[in-house]
């Protein structure tokens, strides 16, 4: 799963209200080489949430000294939509699991798909 | 035994249809090598087309949700045109097969029916390749097609960009399905309709419902602005278009003159005894 996923991705267990943004427990972390497409990269970022993302890279150990708060003008900065690149769609989270912050339910990740597959009385 | 034991939502629920033993019986169910790759081409032609049907804004890499993802066929057809998606899929052996395949895009294992699990306004888009009529069938006791079907719309709705599209090629059973189907989507806040292809062909026939959320107005232009440039349609044109000619690439029409005067000049090169047509008998 990359980060780009994690970051639209929402818990929908029944009766959570936000269930955003999803707790990632990486056991295993790779990266993937992705061809760089700065304008894909500039489009995403007005749709982050980019504290869960900085979280998230965080998290992974995979941060890049990415500043807290979004910059302005990012569209021209290659080095930071490099870095935003490198965060977004060449880590993975190959094994691990993502909790719901609200419910605490786990949603387990194999082989690097989350399973989001509610039980009956869940969904 | 009757046409319903045809279709593959009929037998068992999607995740027991597509499990790894009935993989190898199943999909490939009696085909040959040349079989395969047939439906490969098939499967290639309805993401090629229902991706046309999206009206993407062009030279602008999308995000787009594929649902229904299976082996991710449909994914590799999004990855050569340079889209970036994720694949949602319930049957974890279809998913085995994506990995090994190595697509580009991210893969999530989800049930339609329990609703998209993303972020409000995520996709431009999406598109889903024969998956929405497993929907219409209740596998478990607990199951209610209307219910689940809205819950998958309603979901969908809200994970799409405003003014984003659906499209989700269908073979629908009957008209009543196909009804159940449009009903929830509309109340699920959509807008659109069945777009079908080679209505009077059984067997090119296509049925592709194109799903609509929210209005894709153009922005208007400021008062003042003279570089107005060249207004790019936003709404599909001839829908119902027969666009039977168009991916024959460079060949000619089967039956025209074309055709016919080809296939003789091939056989007379290959030595074999050509009648002499009306045309070239009277040619001078």
């Amino acid at each position: 799963m990359k980060l780009l996923t994690h970051n639209m991705l929402t818990s929908h267990v029944k009766g959570v209200t936000k269930g955003y943004p999803l707790l990632i427990k990486a056991t295993e972390v790779k990266v993937n080489e992705v061809e760089f497409n700065p304008q894909f990269v500039s489009r995403m970022i007005p749709k982050l949430e980019w504290s869960a993302l900085i979280q998230a890279a965080e998290g992974v150990g995979h941060r890049q000294d990415l500043p807290d708060t979004l910059v302005s003008n990012y569209e021209n900065d290659e080095d930071f939509l490099h870095k935003v690149h490198r965060v977004l769609l060449e880590v993975e989270v190959i094994e691990g699991s993502l909790q719901c912050p609200e419910s605490g339910r786990e949603f387990p990740i194999s082989k690097g798909v989350p399973n989001m597959l509610l039980n009956e009385d869940e969904s | 035994m009757s046409s319903s034991c045809r279709r593959p939502e009929h037998m068992a629920p999607p995740e027991v249809f597509y499990n790894e033993e009935e993989l190898g019986t199943n999909d490939c169910a009696g085909f040959t090598h040349t079989g395969l790759s047939r439906m490969i081409e098939i499967q290639t032609q309805m993401s090629a087309r229902a991706v046309e049907l999206l009206s993407l804004p062009e030279d602008q890499p999308c995000y787009l949700l594929d649902v229904g993802c299976g082996s991710g066929l449909s994914g590799d057809y999004l990855s050569e045109e340079g889209y970036y998606w994720v694949g949602v899929d319930i049957s974890t052996a279809m998913l085995d097969v994506a990995l090994d395949r190595e697509v580009d895009g991210d893969l999530v294992l989800g049930d339609m029916g329990q609703g998209m699990p993303f972020r409000p306004g995520t996709f431009d888009g999406c598109i889903s390749i024969s998956a929405l009529q497993w929907l219409c069938n209740a596998d478990k006791r607990s199951h209610s097609p209307p219910k689940r079907l809205y819950t998958f719309f309603s979901s969908l709705y809200s994970s799409l960009a405003r003014g984003a599209r659906a499209v989700f090629q269908i073979y629908p059973e009957n008209s009543e399905q196909l009804e159940l189907i449009t009903a929830q989507a509309m109340r699920a806040g959509f807008t659109g309709g069945m777009v079908v292809d080679y209505p009077n062909s059984s067997k090119a026939k296509k049925f592709f419902l194109c799903l609509f959320a929210g209005v894709s107005g153009v922005l208007p232009k400021g008062l003042g602005s003279e570089t107005v440039d060249r207004n790019v349609p936003n709404q599909v044109q001839f829908t119902g278009q027969r666009s039977r000619f168009k991916n024959m690439k460079g060949k000619s029409v089967k039956k025209s003159k074309d055709w016919i005067l080809e296939k003789k000049e091939r056989q007379r090169r290959q030595g074999k005894y050509v009648s002499q047509c009306f045309s070239e008998r009277f040619v001078v």
